[in-house]
């Protein structure tokens, strides 16, 4: 039998779910808009000080990030669930760790990619400095994708339950807190001249790891929601 | 002598093994409870710094360890299940959870009790105090999560994989927090002096086995209940004397 | 080719079958029948590894499924009660991407031809969306033309089909046990392959 070969695989499931993000724009466009909300409610929470705003930036842009990637979640493998097409993911001659590596990734370019370029912007609403913002796209780049690979894991063992959107958050959220403190605390870094080498390189450390062992604990979830 | 652990492994040898053991638990740990909370209000001393607030870590210690003790059990038991396939582990990880889920939330309260006296703040975002909070969440969405699952295989596989995601995750977290705390320069108050009066270290010890026999026995007690609603249509069950009753 | 011996399976708590033996090998169409609830579709889920069976061995060529794994996945093709189509994506796209999952490399003419030979002509490029029941389930059904794998496993493959398209299947069958195809399926419709013993299993 002729098999596909891994970056096949890859490249076809990528290409896939990206088509069927873009001819579902608005479940795109809902994830970056509640981001926007969120970040801008805290000014109106909290007043309109410049110099307190500038000290929470990074911690507000990041929250709302966290937040905005658990409301995505929900979307990863449900849909494939429902209409069958996962069951017939499993039947792929090739490694399901390989597949979920790459509906991970489209995931991520559809709502973790568009957070990384709107972060800036929100960042100049907060008057972080320039330095700052490239930190925070720099941060945001190495610590959205563990996000989303976190939340597969969380995605997949809820798959098919009542209440799983509030449950995978339940999940997920306290997995993530090391993310949310390195990437918070790089950007923090910069502000207060300190090292930020070290804050990213953790960040990429916690990216490898993620990327060798989530592919293959989600598929295994998978097999165990699916049974 | 060679003991056959599989043996031991099927529910319906364990549950009468475990029904032998609760009361030995339950008892040793009333009376080491007893024996530790006197040692700790009427012979450990007053301490010079704190006076009489400290008298609570006799309660808040032991809670915090044993909290994050069951969590590696309860993790080792769902390993043990997802693995070998067997049902009793499963049932053990489950029956752990909420004591242990308990202990964190009493390590908290007493925490949070002592702050007051201490800092003068009911909560202070200290990296223990903290890290024991992520714990209590770990513990609730252990339990979460097995609780929204109907068929009771997938809940223990499921959870068998957040439990053991969890304890990789845990040494993480912990660093991530110590990290976050030194980088903000929080509070920093150490939670034990550096020199125990001989009387406090026996308080602490007493109670810190009490709690431990204590949560055994009641996960024990707790995995009887489990074996007894998950088995019900086993004729081992129907012939109980407690069910026939 | 393919042997099940003391197969059980089960259910949470409720045994569904237990002690099944029978083996397929080239050329064999097998259906299963059965009550609601008799077990039908977790036995083909059992066979393709989605659950694992309580007790017993499922063997392809002599070996364990479970050992086998994505070697066996490449030597079958399940067709379950969903289509496994994206109503977002039309007909077209619908099959070359679960055409290019299952490894099979076609380029879009055999896709067409294949759409047509199921009496999609015309509906090619159409959403799925705007398609019947019936029209969807022959989109899915398409796959089975591109598939060069000899087992099939079917759950239910003649739901909202209409007469012709009944017949159209029993021809497709018919065709493939001819090439040292096997078919394992369940129905609650009469199909009758020409030329072919239709061998029974019957779970209580």
């Amino acid at each position: 039998m002729n098999k596909l070969s891994l970056i096949g695989l890859l490249s076809l499931v990528i290409r896939r779910d990206l088509v069927l993000a873009m001819r579902r724009r608005a479940d795109v466009l809902t994830t970056l808009i509640f981001f926007v909300i969120v970040v801008s409610l805290f000014p109106l929470g909290v007043g309109p000080e410049i110099d307190m705003l500038r000290k929470m930036a990074p911690g507000v842009v990041w929250v709302a990030a966290l937040l905005a990637s658990m409301l995505s979640l929900g979307r990863m493998f449900s849909a494939d669930y429902l209409d069958g097409t996962l069951e017939q993911m499993m039947l792929v001659p090739q490694s399901l760790s390989v597949l979920v590596l790459a509906k991970i990734l489209a995931h991520w370019m559809v709502s973790g990619l568009p957070l990384v370029i709107m972060a800036p912007v929100l960042g100049l609403q907060f008057d972080m400095p320039a330095q700052a913002l490239w930190v925070l796209i720099a941060a945001l780049l190495l610590g959205t994708p563990i996000l989303s690979m976190i939340g597969a894991v969380g995605a997949a063992l809820t798959l098919g339950l009542r209440g799983g959107g509030a449950l995978v958050s339940l999940l997920v959220l306290p997995l993530c807190i090391p993310v949310l403190v390195f990437g918070a605390g790089a950007v923090e870094a910069v502000v207060s001249g300190t090292n930020v080498s070290s804050h990213l390189s953790l960040l990429g450390a916690l990216l490898v790891m993620a990327l060798v062992f989530t592919p293959w604990v989600t598929a295994l979830a998978l097999r165990i929601s699916m049974e | 002598m060679a003991i056959n652990w599989f043996k031991y492994s099927s529910p319906s040898t364990f549950y009468g093994v475990a029904g032998k053991m609760v009361p030995w638990f339950a008892w040793s740990a009333a009376i080491l409870f007893v024996a530790g909370l006197y040692i700790s209000f009427f012979v450990a001393p007053t301490d010079v710094q704190q006076s009489e607030a400290y008298r609570i870590m006799f309660i808040h210690v032991p809670a915090s360890i044993l909290s994050m003790f069951i969590y590696l059990v309860m993790a080792g038991y769902a390993a043990l299940g997802l693995i070998f396939n067997t049902r009793l582990s499963s049932m053990m990880a489950s029956a752990l959870a909420p004591t242990g889920a308990l202990l964190a939330f009493l390590s908290l309260w007493t925490g949070a009790l002592w702050g007051k006296p201490m800092w003068g703040a009911w909560w202070v975002w200290d990296a223990r105090l903290t890290s024991e909070l992520i714990l209590l969440f770990l513990y609730l969405g252990f339990i979460a999560l097995h609780a929204s699952i109907d068929d009771p295989r997938r809940a223990d596989r499921a959870s068998a994989l957040l439990a053991i995601i969890g304890s990789v995750n845990v040494p993480i977290i912990y660093f991530s927090v110590q990290w976050w705390n030194t980088l903000h320069q929080g509070a920093s108050v150490k939670f034990t002096g550096t020199s125990m009066h001989v009387a406090m270290q026996q308080g602490m010890y007493t109670m810190m086995l009490a709690v431990w026999l204590y949560a055994i026995a009641v996960s024990l007690l707790r995995v009887r209940c489990i074996i007894l609603e998950r088995e019900c249509k086993a004729q081992w069950v129907s012939e109980l004397v407690e069910v026939r009753r | 080719m393919l042997e099940i011996s003391n197969l059980a399976c089960s259910r949470g708590d409720h045994l569904l079958f237990s002690d099944l033996n029978f083996s397929l090998s080239a050329g064999d169409l097998l259906q299963v029948q059965g009550a609601n609830g008799s077990g039908k579709t977790s036995l083909l889920r059992t066979l393709c590894g989605f659950m694992m069976p309580a007790t017993g061995e499922i063997r392809w060529c002599g070996q364990n499924v479970r050992e086998l794994g994505d070697a066996f996945y490449a030597e079958m093709i399940y067709l379950g009660h969903l289509n496994a189509i994206k109503d977002e994506l039309n007909a077209l796209e619908n099959l070359r991407i679960s055409a290019g999952l299952a490894g099979c490399k076609v380029d879009d003419r055999q896709l067409i031809a294949a759409l047509r030979r199921m009496g999609l002509r015309g509906r090619e490029t159409l959403p799925v969306k705007v398609l019947s029941q019936g029209q969807r389930r022959r989109v899915a059904l398409a796959r089975l033309l591109l598939s060069k794998a000899p087992l099939w496993i079917l759950d239910e493959p003649l739901t909202a089909l209409d007469v012709g398209a009944v017949g159209l299947m029993q021809e497709l069958i018919g065709e493939h046990l001819v090439n040292n195809g096997m078919v394992i399926y369940t129905t609650h419709q009469p199909l009758e392959v020409v030329g072919v013993a239709t061998r029974w299993l019957a779970l209580s």
